[in-house]
């Protein structure tokens, strides 16, 4: 029996304006294989299944933990980390392309500094007043803390923007994780102090009432925060919000 | 007078607590990361951050936390700046706290703390299984909010090349390339600062992140920087071997009764569980009955390297061995080590409930880096250094959640001091002429590169490099394979003039940015292997048979390598230990 193979087909395009193409693949299969390993091997020897040299595939990555956000691209269709995809659970041939959503860099690697932007326009820190000794931080219920744990673990990836229906040049959508941190930073004793401003930051065009409830955001999260639940809770924020603002008009 | 400029580079938690702080100053900073500073290696932590707060009723202390840590650290580690840091912890956890870091909590509402190795006080603090991620993104925001304040200038996708010294040695800025476009480029600054992480790539697969290949600081010390016990690198005994790279297995495993074995028959490549217990060997519980598969870090990975490189017992003949926890019940696993069962079956597939995991040490961690003093500054005025990518807070060995609040400490000493020095410095005296030489210099070192035609990949040449290193550098040294290993270093620096790219591009061309960084890792592989060849005992993670004992009249000292740019090659000067504050005493746990 010949040696098992991973057959991968990956999206390519050069530049940011460049055109895209397809190039297949064929590289050695040993178990436990994720796709980034597949993707060093065709760095080690960039030559396509029908024998063409080529250059090896550009994509980001960092900690290959599922924890740093930078390996996302879709896969088979569905945005998710290269890292964390296995390929005894991927049916071949893989199919790698970038997100359809962002700006291509090249190949598979594309330009999400969008959501630090965003991160920035709603001001997704809490606002201490300096590094200096103050004594310790508000105190916090073990619950409340439990509360806040799962929606920072965010890592930026993206996934949940690449896969929302309503994220797109038209709506100018501001994406489900922005909002998610949102919620964090308006829990937080001290955060709070800014909810106003981060509120209006999402009201009006590409803000929270873009979402159309679709939640295929959850459906994708690699770190299964609970999305659609910070969507509906800081909906409802900004509703009071805007409520109040025009009654006080 | 201008508010002084200060680069730093690295956007790690050493590098933004420096940002942060010199923000604070009123300096202007320009922050440089080859990714979005939120993607950084520090997220990889998990276990938490060391401070006594003594929030137990335990009677824990800072000279307590000193005492441990220069104890861990078999008493290589210069005291005074980590007497400093012990007391400045407590300090740092309640900033973080007040920053929003998610930390676990008490019925009370407090900050609970846990146990950590190397300890007997519950001394951790922790946010869950992540703690890294979730004090880098306090700090990332923070810094975050000062780019919006136009106070910080964030160059993200740009690798340093170089830094710029003027005719008399002394830093006024840096070379950087833009990854994406590949335009090099210069940029002035009153002073620099490194926290460019770990080196985890000169070993090939570790459990450090892809962009930690130790190339910045490398580029340093063939500039004039000294490197700092580069010897001294931390292999952790339970890594979980991956075909991209190591990931952690937390010591929890075996706390809760995991046993660690091989097959008796080397390359005996049946399933696990169908080899009867006869045909087993649990060498661990064999050498130390006492402790069994509990003995410490470094004597399980010792023993574990034995195994596989000495008796050929690895799995399937490659370097892993059995860490089992199938006979153990299932709801006693799940209460008590669900997350990191969940980190084993998502990156290998494998449920370790049902089938023993495939572990092996892994490179973890690098004791030595630049070279630096109680300011954070290295010796070439105006380059600053803070983080795992210097060598002062950690010795001989690290303990286990000190790294966190090293890195936040050194950032805090070097934002400040790059500040203070930026106030007093003259201007060059010689012109500006040294930039344009330095960007020429390092574009023709591109040009180069881009058009070799020669016959060796770069890919392969660092895998090569990375079995060497692993297999003669880390956990067991003898003085006749690190020699070999150095010559075997210079061959391949040799081998590395006909390298042959395989992408000429000129846009996002990750190729020739790894070449670049192979060629730094295989100088900074020589400062590795001869120290190691050099240092004649026994000392924390620097282990050799032939000399087994700790050698205080000899080698209590800093180990300084310089780069002899003639020779092309390291030469070493040795810097007695400042241990002014605790007599040394024999390491026994």
């Amino acid at each position: 029996m010949a040696d098992k193979t991973v057959i991968l087909k990956i999206k390519r395009q050069l530049t940011p304006n460049g055109k895209s193409y397809w190039e297949e693949f064929s590289v050695p299969y040993r178990p436990n294989m994720n796709v980034i390993s597949a993707l060093m091997d065709i760095a080690a020897d960039p030559v396509t299944r029908d024998g063409k040299a080529t250059t090896p595939i550009t994509y980001d990555s960092n900690c290959l933990e599922e924890v740093c956000g930078s390996c996302a691209m879709l896969i088979n269709g569905k945005a998710r980390m290269a890292c964390s995809a296995l390929i005894d659970q991927l049916e071949q041939p893989i199919r790698l392309e970038p997100f359809s959503k962002f700006p291509v860099v090249r190949d598979l690697a594309t330009d999400r500094s969008v959501i630090f932007e965003n991160l920035k326009a709603v001001k997704a820190w809490v606002p201490i007043d300096g590094t200096y000794d103050l004594g310790a931080g508000p105190r916090m219920t073990a619950e409340d803390q439990e509360a806040a744990y799962p929606l920072s673990r965010c890592i930026s990836c993206c996934c949940c923007m690449e896969a929302c229906p309503q994220f797109n040049e038209d709506t100018g959508f501001v994406g489900a994780a922005t909002i998610s941190q949102v919620r964090l930073f308006n829990t937080h004793p001290t955060g709070k102090a800014l909810q106003r401003e981060r509120l209006a930051a999402l009201m009006g065009d590409g803000g929270i009432q873009e979402c159309g409830y679709a939640q295929n955001c959850v459906e994708v999260c690699p770190k299964d925060i609970p999305l659609t639940k910070s969507i509906s809770e800081v909906g409802g924020q900004v509703m009071k919000q805007a409520l109040g603002d025009m009654l006080r008009r | 007078m201008a508010a002084p400029k200060i680069i730093v580079v690295g956007g790690g938690l050493a590098g933004l607590a420096a940002v942060i702080k010199i923000a604070e100053m009123g300096g202007e900073c320009d922050l440089f990361s080859i990714v979005p500073v939120k993607r950084s290696h520090s997220v990889c932590a998990q276990g938490g951050i060391n401070a006594a707060k003594n929030l137990k009723g335990e009677g824990d202390s800072t000279w307590k936390h000193f005492d441990d840590t220069v104890y861990g650290g078999d008493f290589l580690g210069n005291q005074p700046p980590i007497k400093d840091m012990c007391e400045a912890a407590p300090g740092i956890i309640d900033l973080l706290d007040r920053m929003g870091v998610p930390f676990n909590r008490t019925p009370e509402g407090l900050l609970d703390f846990r146990r950590f190795g190397g300890t007997l006080y519950n001394r951790t603090a922790f946010a869950g299984a992540t703690t890294g991620q979730q004090l880098l993104y306090a700090l990332d925001e923070q810094v975050r909010r000062y780019e919006s304040e136009g106070k910080v200038k964030k160059y993200e996708h740009w690798e340093f090349l170089s830094a710029v010294l003027d005719g008399q040695k002394v830093c006024r800025g840096i070379c950087a390339m833009d990854l994406r476009s590949m335009e090099v480029r210069t940029f002035p600054a009153d002073a620099i600062i490194i926290a460019t992480g770990g080196i985890g790539a000169i070993f090939g697969k570790s459990t450090n992140s892809v962009v930690c290949t130790g190339s910045a600081q490398s580029a340093l010390y063939q500039q004039g920087c000294y490197y700092a016990n580069g010897e001294f690198i931390q292999v952790h005994p339970t890594s979980i071997p991956g075909e991209d790279k190591l990931r952690l297995m937390s010591e929890s495993a075996r706390g809760e009764g995991g046993r660690v074995w091989v097959p008796k028959t080397p390359g005996d490549n049946r399933d696990p569980k169908s080899i009867p217990q006869s045909e087993r060997w649990y060498f661990l519980e064999e050498w130390y009955p006492k402790y069994g598969n509990l003995v410490p870090r470094d004597v399980a990975t010792r023993a574990i390297f034995k195994v596989v490189y000495e008796h050929n017992l690895g799995i399937d003949g490659k370097p892993m061995v059995y860490l089992d926890l199938t006979h153990i019940d299932r709801k006693i696993l799940d209460r008590k080590l669900e997350g990191i069962l969940e980190i084993y079956e998502k990156f290998v597939g494998d449920d370790p409930r049902d089938t023993p995991m495939k572990i092996f040490p892994g490179m973890h961690y690098t004791m030595g880096g630049m070279w630096i003093d109680y300011k954070q500054a290295t010796n070439i005025p105006g380059i600053f250094a803070a983080g795992e990518c210097e060598y002062q807070y950690h010795g001989a060995n690290r303990l286990g959640a000190n790294s966190l609040v090293s890195c936040i400490y050194g950032g805090g000493i070097a934002g400040p001091n790059a500040v203070i020095y930026a106030r007093g410095l003259q201007a060059s005296s010689d012109g500006n002429g040294h930039f344009a030489a330095e960007q020429k210099k390092q574009e023709e070192n591109n040009a180069l590169l881009m058009k070799n035609e020669g016959t060796e990949n770069p890919v392969k040449l660092w895998r090569e490099l990375g079995e060497l290193m692993t297999k003669d550098c880390t956990v067991i040294r003898y003085n006749k394979n690190l020699q070999q290993t150095d010559g075997k270093l210079v061959e391949m620096l040799e081998r590395y003039r006909k390298i042959n790219l395989s992408d000429r591009t000129l846009w996002a061309n990750t190729t020739v940015v790894f070449a670049r960084q192979l060629y730094n890792m295989l100088q900074l592989a020589r400062v590795i292997a001869q120290g190691a060849r050099m240092r004649d005992e026994s000392r924390g993670a620097h282990y050799k048979p032939d000399f087994p004992e700790r050698d205080d009249k000899n080698w209590m000292k800093t180990t300084k390598a310089y780069f002899a740019p003639d020779a092309d090659e390291p030469k070493f000067e040795f810097e007695p230990v400042d241990a002014s504050l605790i007599p040394p005493r024999p390491r026994k746990y």
